[in-house]
This record gives structure tokens, C-alpha cells and sequence, in this order.
């Protein structure tokens, strides 16, 4: 089979797993929609500051959320994924058949991939539909393509990750406490306007932070200088997953753990 | 010839689809021991068509094709920890190899090492002429494995599962036989995650042949099982040998390597401490008979007749005779019995088993 043929294989059967698996559903779809829902509604008549430009809540909140959705997709969802497949022995017996070790990692990171861009897809409409989010086609591409890159460097995390997390039952836990402060310190839930300077640049040079300020600008330049394109955000979360990449080469392991 | 392949006198689960010539297992050590009724069929036809004139299509003939595996030499440690210490065995192509040895013996580390799952320390492995150590895609095109402990994909369907694995090899069985080999046509529709455990185990056997392989290492594939799916899941064993596979099994049961293997390697403490046959492995076959049976009343151990070896005369009055020739025990007895009239109805005949050979080789390895 060719290269693109195994990997579209791989990633029908991986897409077709991940549809089935209700804790997939829960992390990457249910819990961003109504995070956002629940956020519009307390704050349904608010504005604030960015940029020195005035957004109404939605235009920030949907942007960040799908800064959730991404992570929840390509980072938690497939830590816990991949920990689970390692340590039942799934992922081993993968390796003892003549599939190469790129063709199953590209399965998940497809799967992701796609499973981030249907929540950002998602989180877009209910903006654009009932909360007056408006987005243009330049600015869906730019969208598209973070969504995209940092959907892929997020997997690869979550393969370096997966060295640290010895058992299945300590992944979700390690993703929450992950992820949840991340969450709060990147402006995800509250603008990280308040937050201390040292600690705002702190977070510009982790993989997160980049992506919200970079989908941010992507709906409203006016956030960014203008600017719809923040290359700069794209490439800190580029070297993330390059890093990470090189990190799983080393030590990410197929077998169990636990023997 | 349509003949149904019944080992052991049971129903086959896959007796639809086994329809080749009957084959006739003549038990040695060494090279293959199956033979097929039709000399043109060498060991290790692929499983694709179940159809007797299929012509053997790039397999070599068992006469030319050297060993399945080679090892030579092999050691392995886990820092000071020496697990294998320089051992030396073959497995011919179309043997059953039973690989038995006590928890800790080096069994698991060795089956990984010729699996291409480890590295090992020093010594040489062949599997099918490659290094496992360095092998291929195309090599593990030609080996099945069922790995000891392993989920199949639990939220795909089983006819899912086993599609996904055919993906990976370049010439696959079709799907539905995989799942006739093994017994699962009707559980196909059935999620993986909803299967008992005996069905797993059968789904895990049905990936390890999907791609048709030429060895196949079986883990402790029956760990588990109740006596019934143990005995479905030799019946499928069995099936693979009358299809020229070679197989590489280790269990902790006796009864199943009694059962289907050709030889038996005992592993203790890093060495190999036997190997043969079934029936001859540590000295079996010439190590002493048992013959037992309880005293009638009011005869002791001097008033038995003359026989080739000590009598020994235990609790409840049970004497017992250990000789390598039973039958010159039994006829001085038997003569002595009916002339006295004593019927000693619990006469017993006991051979050491397989059990009592592999403990005793066990422990005199500690």
C-alpha cells in the first residue's frame, strides 16, 4: 500500500475509534460547546479591552475556546489515547505487523487533526449564528491553518508526554492538572490581561498562550496591530512540536509499561 | 480430497474450511515433522485458499529451506541480572515448538528477543534467515504473533479490527477466513470490547495469521481460558499445523504441550536444561515405571514373589515397584495373584508425566 494509502487507511479505522469513544466526544466536542455556552450567557451583554480595541465577549470567547477545543482534541484526548493503546498492549501489537511506526502515529495525528478542526468548526458556527462572531474567508484560513498546525504539534506533545504517564489511570489526572492552569494562565476562560508581566511572557513562550493570541488576531486583527497573520505565534508552537518530535524519537515507548 | 480435520477425535470449529488432504504427524525432534499426503505441498503454505491443487507459490520445500529460527549463544541481562545465559536451540519449519519454564527462567526475554521486540546481549538469532534485532517490514510480514497480554482494538467491530491489521501486509487472508480459522464468523459484527475473554483470545490468534505468516509465536495463548475454549483454541492450533505453520509456543500447561507439540524446550534459571520429545524428554521415556497396588489382607511385603526391584510397602499398606521394565514386574505378580487368588483390582501402571518431569527439571535447575 502506498505512503498516503496506509495512512488513509490508518486514519479511517482511528477516525471510526474515536467517533465510538464517549471520553473523545466529552473532551474534544461536549465540554468546549458548553464551556462557550455557558460563558456567553454570564457574560452575554459584556465587552472588553484588547489590543486597545473594544470586543464584544462572543468575538473573545470563541477564538479561546477553540484554543480549548484543539488542546482537548490533540492533547488530551490522545495522551489518554495513547497511554491506554501502550499499556493494553494494542499499541505493540501494532508494531509486530509490517506497518511502519509513521503510519500508525499519523493515524492519531490525523485523527486529531480532524477532530480539532470539527470542534473549531463547531465553536465558529454557534458564534457566527447566534452571537454576532463574524469571521471572513482570509481570516477562516488562518484559522484553518493553526487549527491544523497546532492540532499536529499538540500530538506530538502528547507522544513526548506519554513517557511521563506510567499507568492509564494517572493520564486523565495529568491532563486536567495540565492543561486546567494552562487554561487559566493563557486567557482561556479570563483575559490574562491582570496577570503579572513576567508571567504573561512566560506563557507567550509556551504552546498555548501563541495559539489564543494568534486565533484572536485571526478574527479581529485589530487585537494584533492589525496584523491577521501572527507568524511569530505560529512558529513558538512549531518549535513545540519539532521539540517534541525529537523528545518521542528517544523515549517514546510502544510496550507496556507496567512489565 | 475433502476430508474434515478432526484432531484428537473433536469437532473442529473450522472443519468448513480445512478441506485439504488429511496430514500425518510423526513426532521427532529435529526438522519438520508434518508430512502431507501430498508431497508437493511443503510446510508453510500460505492459508489464502483452502483448495487441495493450489500450487505452493514461493514457499522453498522443506528439505532446502534452513530452520525457522536459529539461536546461538544467546545471552541476556538486565544489569547484574544475567536472564539468559547462553542458550542454543532450532525450530525446524512446520514444528510445533513448546517453550516451557517456570516464571523468571528467561522464557518471556528469549520469545522477545526472537519476536525483534528486544535486543539481546550477545550470541546469534536467525528468524526465517533475518536478524530479528534488525529485521523489516517484510519480515514481520512473515510472522504472526500473539503477544501474552494485548486488547484488540476495543472500540472497532471484530471484522473492523481484522481489516485494519490485513491493511498492514502486503498479502493478507481475507477477512472472513481469518475469522472462519478461528472460530468468530458470528461474533464479525460484535465490538471488540464486548467479547469474553476465550473470544479475545481468538480474536488476538485471528490477527496474528490475517497476514498469512509463515511462523507464528503463540504467548501463553490459553492463560485463562475454562477447559472448553483451551480445547477450541488447540483444535485451531492443531489446524495450523496440518497447514504446514511453524509455531513457536510457550504455556505453563503441560497437557498442552503434551498436546501439540512436536518438541519441547525446558528453560530454568537462564539454560536450557532439556529438550525432546513429548514422550522422551528427560529421560521419560526410559525413566522407571511406578507399578502400585495395595497388599490383600493378612500378606506382607516378604510373602510377594521374587521380583526385578525392591518392594516398598507405604501407608495403607500400598506397595510400590519402580522398574524401567513394568512388564517384567507385572507378569511374576499377576502369575502369583490369580495362582493365590488375590484380585488386586487397584493395580496401577503409572509413567511419569510431562508434569513431573518439567518439575523435576525445574527444580533440579534452582
Amino acid at each position: 500500500m502506498s505512503t498516503l494509502g496506509l495512512t488513509a487507511h490508518q486514519v479511517r479505522y482511528d477516525l471510526r475509534a474515536f467517533t465510538r469513544n464517549p471520553r473523545a466526544r466529552v473532551f474534544t466536542v461536549a465540554t468546549p460547546v458548553i464551556l462557550l455556552l455557558l460563558l456567553l450567557s454570564i457574560f452575554h451583554s459584556g465587552s472588553l479591552h484588547l489590543g486597545g480595541h473594544k470586543l464584544i465577549t462572543a468575538e473573545y470567547y470563541v477564538p479561546h475556546i477553540i484554543v480549548m477545543g484543539v488542546l482537548g482534541a490533540a492533547f488530551g484526548n490522545l495522551l489518554v489515547t495513547i497511554v491506554g493503546k501502550r499499556e493494553s498492549g494494542s499499541l505493540k501489537r501494532r508494531r509486530a505487523t509490517p506497518a511502519p511506526a509513521w503510519a500508525i502515529i499519523a493515524g492519531d495525528v490525523v485523527t486529531s487533526v480532524v477532530s480539532a478542526l470539527v470542534i473549531a468548526a463547531v465553536l465558529i458556527l454557534i458564534g457566527v449564528l447566534f452571537y454576532h462572531v463574524t469571521l471572513d474567508t482570509a481570516g477562516l484560513g488562518v484559522v484553518v491553518l493553526l487549527c491544523v498546525v497546532s492540532a499536529a504539534a499538540y500530538a506530538a506533545i502528547a507522544y513526548a508526554a506519554s513517557y511521563f504517564v506510567g499507568t492509564v489511570e494517572a493520564a486523565a489526572p495529568v491532563v486536567q492538572l495540565t492543561t486546567l492552569p494552562l487554561y487559566f494562565l493563557s486567557g482561556v476562560f479570563v483575559p490574562s490581561t491582570n496577570l503579572p508581566a513576567w508571567l504573561n511572557d512566560l506563557m507567550s513562550y509556551l504552546p498555548v498562550r501563541p495559539l489564543g493570541v494568534a486565533l484572536q488576531a485571526a478574527f479581529v486583527p485589530a487585537t494584533n496591530a492589525g496584523r491577521r497573520f501572527d507568524a511569530g505565534a505560529l512558529l513558538v508552537i512549531l518549535i513545540w512540536g519539532v521539540a517534541a518530535v525529537l523528545f518521542a524519537m528517544r523515549r517514546f515507548s510502544w510496550g507496556p509499561r507496567r512489565r | 480430497m475433502n476430508v474434515t480435520a478432526r484432531p484428537h477425535g473433536r469437532r473442529a470449529r473450522w472443519h468448513l474450511v480445512l478441506t485439504r488432504t488429511r496430514t500425518s504427524r510423526a513426532r521427532g525432534p529435529g526438522r519438520s515433522s508434518v508430512t502431507t499426503a501430498d508431497p508437493a505441498r511443503p510446510p508453510g503454505t500460505p492459508l489464502a485458499e483452502p483448495a487441495a491443487a493450489q500450487p505452493a507459490v514461493g514457499v522453498p520445500p522443506a528439505a532446502d529451506s534452513p530452520a525457522a529460527i536459529t539461536v546461538h549463544g544467546l545471552r541476556m541481562s538486565y544489569g547484574s541480572y544475567e536472564a539468559v545465559r547462553g542458550i542454543d536451540f532450532e525450530v525446524g519449519r512446520g514444528e510445533i515448538l513448546a517453550f516451557l519454564g517456570p516464571n523468571g527462567a528467561g522464557k518471556t526475554t528469549t520469545v522477545e528477543i526472537c519476536e525483534g521486540f528486544r535486543k539481546r546481549a550477545a550470541g546469534e538469532v536467525r528468524v526465517l534467515g533475518d536478524d530479528p534485532a534488525h529485521a523489516g517490514p517484510d519480515w514481520r510480514a512473515r510472522v504472526g504473533v500473539v503477544l501474552q497480554e494485548s486488547a484488540p482494538e476495543a472500540l472497532l467491530t471484530v471484522r473492523e479490527c481484522l481489516s485494519m491489521y490485513a491493511g498492514y501486509y502486503p498479502t493478507p487472508l481475507p477477512v472472513g477466513r481469518a475469522l472462519e480459522l478461528v472460530g468468530l464468523t458470528d461474533k464479525a459484527g460484535d465490538r471488540c470490547d464486548r467479547l469474553s475473554g476465550g473470544q479475545l483470545r481468538r480474536l488476538d490468534m485471528a490477527l496474528a495469521l490475517i497476514g498469512d505468516p509463515e511462523l507464528i509465536f503463540l504467548d501463553e495463548p490459553t492463560t485463562g481460558f475454562d477447559p472448553t475454549a483451551r480445547h477450541a483454541a488447540w483444535e485451531v492450533i492443531a489446524g495450523l499445523r496440518e497447514l504446514g505453520k511453524t509455531i513457536f509456543l510457550t504455556t505453563h500447561y503441560m497437557e498442552e504441550a503434551e498436546t501439540l507439540a512436536d518438541r519441547i524446550l525446558v528453560i530454568a534459571a537462564g539454560r536450557i536444561v532439556a529438550s525432546g520429545t513429548p514422550a522422551t524428554i528427560g529421560g521419560r521415556a526410559t525413566d522407571a515405571t511406578l507399578v502400585s497396588f495395595t497388599l490383600p489382607d493378612g500378606v506382607a511385603g516378604r510373602d510377594l514373589p521374587a521380583l526385578p526391584a525392591p518392594v516398598s510397602v507405604g501407608k495403607n499398606r500400598v506397595a510400590e515397584v519402580a522398574h524401567e521394565y513394568p512388564m517384567r514386574v507385572l507378569q511374576p505378580l499377576a502369575d502369583w495373584a490369580v495362582d493365590h487368588g488375590y484380585p488386586l483390582a487397584d493395580i496401577s501402571v503409572h509413567r511419569p508425566s510431562l508434569e513431573e518431569i518439567y518439575l523435576r527439571l525445574a527444580s533440579e535447575a534452582k
